[in-house]
């Protein structure tokens, strides 16, 4: 650890890490208009070094910047001001201008909304969030979902300006619309930890942190009496306990599967955050995919996983998502109770639909391995093998391929 | 704002002229019409006759020249339009949802830029 950087940069540096979403969004909600607000913070950060090296350093930095940036994009505003919108939005500015001691409100909840709106690209949607609440640098984006930096600029600035000019609210949606565009929220949640999981805890900044993260402040940003709220603690109690089991997960470049994982590496205290919010969120009685995912990951944790429960459970989540992987996973517990012959009959009515996907191969091979035919097995591990996206994983499997007997 | 909702379908697509799916769509048509202008959100509105009517111009090296049918070859021809004045895309969206042709076509919603 590095002592903390005392000089106003370090400040003004650690605010915006900190506070960065909030600010993000008190101004955004003011000025009604993303790329604005971020060029008012930016003049505000240039114009906090001189005033604090004069005046000395605000009691919260976080409250000037804010206030010091509005008055930026009032004058920002002033100069381009060509029509009667414009013109009203330096009305509005103004007005708040002058109520400088009102408790600024967290804004983020909409802010999260605005960037998951359905009418941007799904990655747009990723990169919006991420960039915008979580603060991540158009860099750091960039290099995650493995995209030049030019690139990921010019999506962010497209969907920024999609926001403004095509009249993209920037509200709560309304309890009839609020399922649907929270599955959209979850959605992107779950994909930037997702993004994480894949790229492994090497990148200086963890997605599955900050997906963490984000859930977080969606369920204690969440209206009470939510009915969605049991499905924002599913997603966050599923990321937990995947998350937990993280240190464990690969031993010398070489994938471990959960049954073989040293239980003395996972995370403790995220494991039972996890089982505990799955029991708040059941306790709601509005059953959703993330809740039986999380479910299914409680079991995953157990000493001994139990398997007609998780059976039962790929069974429930097959309602909500009838996709050829859930069958999968389903196909995967019923081999686990014994049921190996109704397993292997499910695998190939699935094989069509999954023949591009290595995890269906890998689960294929290791039942006809129990199964003992071990021709077919052999085959099934080759194209598992072949289609395997992480040298840890096709190590994992040519090991398993080789214990075979012959 | 004001947004133009373009309707376009694939005529295969369409209910047949005198079958009862045809009366539902005309019934559909009206009732969206007159709740539009119930909410003040209407500013105009028509629908198109097919493609096979339908004359491309341009003018080239100050030539005007004419072409038969629509100006892109697509599977979905453009079959009508509402012109709406609504606070904002999601309300947009919440009535283009309720065009009948949104159920077998598609809805195109485009911001009218202020000048």
């Amino acid at each position: 650890m590095n002592a903390p950087d005392l000089t106003l940069n370090g400040l003004l540096d650690r605010t915006l890490r900190a506070d960065r979403g909030r600010i993000i969004a008190a101004l955004i909600s003011r000025v009604g208009d993303f790329q604005l607000a971020e060029d008012a913070l930016q003049d505000a950060s240039a114009s906090a070094l001189v005033h604090w090296g004069r005046s000395g350093a605000p009691s919260r930095p976080e409250a000037w910047l804010i206030r010091v940036a509005f008055r930026k994009a009032i004058d920002r505003l002033r100069r381009i001001a060509r029509d009667a919108r414009q013109t009203a939005a330096m009305a509005v500015l103004a007005r708040d201008e002058a109520d400088e001691e009102a408790d600024i409100m967290d804004d983020r909840l909409r802010l999260i909304f605005t960037c998951c709106h359905p009418a941007l690209e799904p990655k747009s949607r990723v990169a919006l969030t991420l960039r915008t609440i979580a603060g991540l640098t158009t860099a750091e984006i960039a290099r995650a979902f493995l995209d030049a930096e030019p690139t990921m600029a010019q999506r962010l600035t497209r969907a920024k300006t999609k926001l403004r000019e095509a009249g993209i609210p920037f509200v709560i949606p309304g309890p009839e619309d609020w399922p649907d565009r929270l599955q959209s929220v979850l959605a992107v949640v779950y994909l930037i930890f997702n993004a994480g999981y894949t790229a492994g805890p090497a990148e200086p900044r963890d997605l599955c942190d900050e997906a963490i993260f984000l859930a977080r402040l969606i369920a204690r940003l969440s209206p009470p009496g939510l009915c969605n709220l049991a499905e924002v603690e599913g997603c966050l109690a599923l990321m937990l306990l995947t998350h937990a089991r993280r240190a464990a997960r690969v031993e010398d470049g070489v994938t471990v599967p959960l049954g073989q994982q040293d239980r003395s590496l996972w995370d403790s205290a995220a494991l039972a955050e996890g089982l505990a919010l799955i029991d708040a969120a059941m306790a709601r009685r509005s059953p959703g995919p993330y809740q039986i995912k999380a479910a299914i990951a409680a079991c995953h944790a157990a000493a001994q996983p139990d398997w007609p429960q998780i059976a039962a459970l790929y069974e429930g989540l097959a309602r909500f998502e009838p996709t050829p992987v859930v069958h999968l996973n389903r196909a995967v517990a019923l081999a686990e109770t014994g049921a190996l012959q109704p397993a292997l009959d499910l695998l190939d009515r699935l094989g069509p639909a999954l023949a591009a996907y290595q995890p269906y191969h890998a689960a294929r091979a290791e039942y006809l391995a129990r199964a003992e035919s071990f021709g077919p097995a052999r085959a099934a591990f080759g194209r598992a093998i072949a289609l395997a996206a992480s040298s840890a994983d096709a190590a994992y499997l040519a090991k398993r391929r080789a214990a075979l007997p012959h | 704002m004001q947004y133009l909702a373009l309707i376009y379908s694939a005529p295969e697509n369409e209910p047949k002229y005198g079958t009862p799916e045809f009366g539902a769509m005309m019934t559909g048509y009206n009732a969206f019409t007159a709740m539009l202008k119930e909410t003040g959100a209407f500013v105009s509105g028509d629908g198109l006759k097919p493609v096979t009517t339908a004359t491309s111009v341009r003018v080239k090296d100050g030539k005007v020249e004419t072409m038969d049918g629509p100006f892109a070859e697509t599977k979905e021809h453009l079959g009508g339009y509402y012109l709406m004045e609504v606070p904002d895309l999601d309300t947009a969206i919440k009535y283009a949802a309720q065009i009948p042709t949104a159920g077998y076509g598609m809805v195109e919603l485009r911001p009218v830029m202020v000048w």
